[in-house]
């Protein structure tokens, strides 16, 4: 295990509630508001962090456990992701399928933990949230299954490190495909724009707020934490695999994947200033569209 | 092996004096229980001592029935079995002790024990023999076994109703096998002798082995549960007692896959469509059970549609290493049979363990039906953390034991992808789409199984006045539920044992394997790196949590309901209405039957009612119209059967008459 490698966790962890303060500040200026300092999300953590809570009789041990074997369970994920040319931390033959199947525990505490309170709200967001992600992970493998192929490789660190600087004008189609793709599973599995809308005030619309509707205090502060490190997570493996820079220079491609990142945090704030969320019995077709698009570029990258 | 067939005396005997002391309330239980016990517990010794040392034993004896051999053996493959058939039924009949005994006194139990101990001896016989006609007479005695026990509630139509279908179902199954053991022994004298058969198939002296592989597959795929061979599965288990089907679907019908494979080191080397074959009928079993899995609302079909779907997974693991074997790729051969035969011992420990927690529900509720459940972890503790254990694993997330076969599994497809640029390569990758669907399905379905049966409030008052179940009940549970988190943590040194089980299925020396044995246990070793820092961070955040909410003010009150004034536990989500987007989005291929009456009027007087029934697609389309028909043809031979018994003596007397003539002519 090299020191060097735990760079890219510590960066996860310091910088990830920008990424929020970045989408909200984009959407601020296409609306034509100053909007929330950047550094809103880590003001909002540290007063929910010093806030005592309130719970609902209905709920058990498992609402309680819930926030922390999700967060436990994403800030893993970030340890299994290289950056860049930073190796990850642990990295093995199938890594990814690790971090993929790390993300659907994480799903299956957030989901019932909703259960947990009783709400017909909440079970109504659990619902949805499991049919998207059900949708959502054949799309995610098998980009990455065209990856593997591509890089004859098995593990992220490797499959990233395997892509040249020149990749995109040698398989370019792939590469596009590829990267659409990913977006389109990162925008479902943060619950953005056109998917879910987090700044929504109706309850019956919502996916991803509606679940956590009973969470206060601490509790809540993990939970926020938890969703900006796996919007991190997202954001870093498609700067990864969509954008392969090779200077030879470690600090200057780590310095451009960062940039990257919170490009991708812009491209959010304008998709969701741009477009209205789709009626949710179209995000199925969405979805399907994503994997097909993964599917194609699996197809192309066994030229 | 001596100990291993005391074991099976002991068990027999122990049912056989169960049945005599019928009349007593106490004794058939105990000796019930006793027999499969004490026989489990011998039977353990040689089976992990074969499995860890990796020698074989065996026994033969002389037997007067013709073609017939008393043959046994212990290799690796049969001890890898035997391990979860001893467990989990020494672990449900414990169970079945208390779930049963209410009944004490009420029923004869003596028959039930009696019946429960020959299909665990049978069991045990089917992986142990190695002569065909003794395979084929245990493989009998285990069908017509589980068959008594189904029907153990013979009072409930139903009950009666879903026996049937099993008997049918596992005799179709069983005509498909005497067919190919006939096929396989045409060889005179010992030639159906499981040794003569491997030397024959190594030697590659075996013709049609390609129809013998669709026999093999139609009939113990009747029994593992194949889609679309299943439709047995969602009628039996549902209604036989909880510990049955504990034991049925948890070992019985890995049987099927046992069967399967032992056939397979008969047939010489594979042709490439077999692999296929098996990967096409994993896919549809795996993502075809889970769907139907999430359209039920009654607990136990629910689990029996997931024993379909995990089936499902396990033949994409087989499919994956018969590509392997056929294309001489190792590291599809051994991640892919490593993978489905590991599926083999998880699953029987989670599905086990779910059922026999659906059992705990029933039993301490009464119902079956998830929408009139809720709150039952409050109420039943110990039962609802083994539950969600369970559901964690059958999701196959990490850090439990469902998480490392299908990673195996994954390997083993993507490995396909990148090693050899092949056809073969490509076949695989179909294994991702499939396992992928399958997780998220399976996940969506038991978060639902467990939030809506164990989260939330009581729906009714069954569930309000639920208690916890007795000792002998949970402990099978807190068990189960270990070997779960066990084998989750303890991943690497699987490999080790799973190396001899492999190496006897593809016929290859240990020897051979050992590297891509090494490149599996070393990415298991990172996962369980990773699993160790899970539990060490859960820890560590849980304590920073108590830490912050110390001395602050925690209260509580009311779930949030938008100000809604009287909110009822009937407004509650339920099991349909959260699985009702992907019901509806796969509602061509499930067809669900929707009966609604909506309140009418602005002052609705009738009752409103709200219903759905999602059956069985090939049971409804398929076997109901085709056996319909079969029914009215043969109808037409009925005159035969007019229950004279003096003129059935004489059409046997004619018939053998007639063979003797055409032998003798």
């Amino acid at each position: 295990m090299q020191t060097i490698a735990l760079v890219h966790p510590a960066l996860a962890l310091v910088l990830s509630p920008l990424l929020l303060g970045v989408i909200n500040r984009t959407k601020a200026i296409f609306a034509g508001r100053v909007g929330q300092p950047l550094a809103q999300p880590y003001r909002d953590l540290w007063k929910l962090l010093r806030k005592g809570a309130v719970y609902s009789r209905t709920t058990t041990w498992v609402f309680r456990a819930a926030p922390v074997v999700g967060l436990a369970a994403i800030l893993l994920a970030t340890t299994l992701l290289p950056l860049a040319a930073l190796p990850a931390l642990l990295a093995f033959p199938g890594d990814f399928i690790l971090l993929a199947y790390l993300l659907g525990l994480v799903r299956f505490f957030a989901v019932i933990g909703a259960l947990d309170t009783g709400s017909s709200f909440e079970g109504m967001g659990a619902s949805r949230e499991v049919q998207f992600s059900a949708l959502a992970e054949p799309a995610l493998l098998l980009g990455l299954a065209a990856v593997a192929y591509h890089t004859h490789s098995l593990s992220l660190s490797e499959m990233i490190s395997g892509l040249s600087s020149t990749h995109w004008s040698q398989a370019g189609a792939m590469q596009a495909l590829l990267a659409a793709s990913l977006f389109m599973v990162l925008l479902t599995e943060n619950a953005r724009i056109p998917v879910d809308d987090p700044n929504t005030h109706l309850e019956l619309t919502m996916i991803h707020e509606v679940m956590v509707l009973d969470f206060g205090g601490p509790d809540f502060a993990f939970i926020l934490y938890g969703a900006s490190l796996k919007l991190w997570v997202f954001c870093a493996l498609l700067t990864g695999l969509a954008l392969p820079v090779r200077t030879g220079n470690l600090w200057i491609e780590v310095a451009v994947a960062v940039i990257a990142i919170f490009g991708i945090a812009v491209l959010v704030g304008v998709v969701e200033s741009c477009m209205a969320r789709l009626r949710l019995i179209r995000i199925p077709q969405l979805l399907v569209g994503a994997g097909l698009l993964s599917v194609l570029a699996l197809v192309l990258s066994l030229r | 092996m001596t100990l291993l067939l005391i074991g099976v005396g002991i068990m027999l005997l122990g049912g056989v004096s169960a049945l005599l002391a019928s009349g007593s309330p106490r004794l058939p239980v105990a000796l019930g229980i006793g027999g499969v016990a004490g026989g489990a517990i011998l039977g353990l010794i040689p089976t992990l001592r074969v499995l860890l040392g990796g020698q074989t034993d065996s026994l033969q004896h002389a037997w007067s029935v013709p073609y017939g051999a008393f043959s046994v053996e212990l290799d690796p493959l049969s001890a890898f079995f035997l391990l979860p058939i001893l467990t989990v039924s020494l672990l449900a009949a414990i169970y079945g002790g208390e779930y049963l005994g209410g009944l004490r006194g009420a029923r004869c139990l003596g028959a039930h024990h009696f019946f429960f101990n020959l299909l665990v001896a049978s069991m045990v016989m089917v992986v142990l023999a190695r002569n065909g006609v003794l395979f084929l007479v245990c493989w009998e005695l285990m069908s017509l076994a589980s068959f008594f026990l189904v029907t153990f509630e013979d009072e409930n139509e139903s009950a009666r109703a879903a026996g049937w279908t099993y008997l049918v179902a596992t005799h179709i199954g069983t005509a498909f096998l005497l067919a190919l053991f006939v096929l396989l022994g045409h060889g005179g004298a010992g030639a159906l002798d499981f040794a003569e058969m491997a030397a024959r198939g190594q030697a590659g002296l075996v013709d049609g082995a390609g129809l013998l592989f669709a026999l093999a597959v139609v009939g113990f795929g009747t029994k593992a549960g194949f889609m679309p061979l299943h439709i047995w599965l969602p009628e039996a288990h549902p209604a036989a007692p909880s510990h049955v089907s504990a034991v049925m679907s948890g070992v019985m019908i890995k049987t099927g896959i046992y069967g399967l494979l032992r056939v397979l080191t008969f047939l010489g080397a594979p042709a490439p469509w077999w692999g296929w074959l098996l990967l096409a009928i994993g896919a549809s079993s795996g993502i075809l059970g889970v769907l139907f899995a999430l359209a039920q609302h009654d607990l136990k079909r629910l689990l029996a549609y997931h024993s379909v779907e995990n089936i499902g997974i396990i033949a994409l693991g087989l499919g994956v290493g018969l590509i392997g074997m056929s294309y001489g790729s190792l590291p599809l051969l051994v991640l892919g049979f490593g993978g489905g035969l590991l599926h083999v011992l998880n699953h029987a420990l989670f599905k086990g363990l779910l059922f026999l927690g659906a059992g705990a529900v029933l039993h301490s509720t009464g119902t079956r039906e998830i929408d009139h459940l809720g709150g039952l972890l409050k109420r039943m503790p110990w039962t609802g953390v083994a539950f969600l254990i369970g559901a964690v694993a059958i999701s196959g997330l990490p850090p439990l034991n469902g998480f490392i076969s299908e990673l195996l599994i994954y390997l083993g497809a993507y490995r396909g992808a990148t090693e050899p640029r092949s056809l073969a390569g490509l076949a695989v990758l179909a294994v991702i789409p499939a396992l992928a669907l399958i997780g998220g399905h399976a996940t969506a379905c038991f978060t639902k199984a467990f939030g809506i049966v164990f989260l939330g409030e009581p729906r009714g008052s069954a569930a309000a006045r639920a208690h916890e179940t007795g000792l002998a009940m949970r402990v099978p549970l807190v068990v189960l539920a270990t070997g779960c988190v066990a084998v989750g943590f303890c991943a690497p040194w699987t490999i080790g044992v799973l190396g001899g089980v492999v190496a006897a299925v593809s016929g290859r020396p240990a020897g051979e394997l050992a590297a891509e044995l090494a490149f599996a246990s070393e990415a298991l070793s990172t996962v369980v790196v990773v699993s160790v820092g899970f539990a060490a961070l859960v820890a560590l955040l849980a304590v920073g949590r108590s830490r912050l909410l110390a001395g602050r003010q925690v209260s509580e009150s009311v779930t949030w309901d938008c100000g809604y004034a009287s909110p009822s536990a009937r407004m509650q989500y339920t099991a349909s209405s959260f699985a009702q987007p992907l019901t509806l989005l796969f509602d061509k291929v499930l067809r669900t039957r929707r009966h609604f009456a909506p309140p009418r009027g602005l002052f609705p007087l009738s009752r409103s009612t709200f219903h759905t029934a999602t059956p069985d697609v090939f049971q409804e389309h398929v076997y109901a119209p085709g056996f319909a028909a079969i029914d009215r043809t043969l109808g037409r031979l009925r005159w035969l059967q007019h229950g004279r018994v003096q003129l059935y003596v004489l059409y046997i007397a004619v018939t053998i008459l007639v063979l003797l003539v055409w032998k003798l002519g």
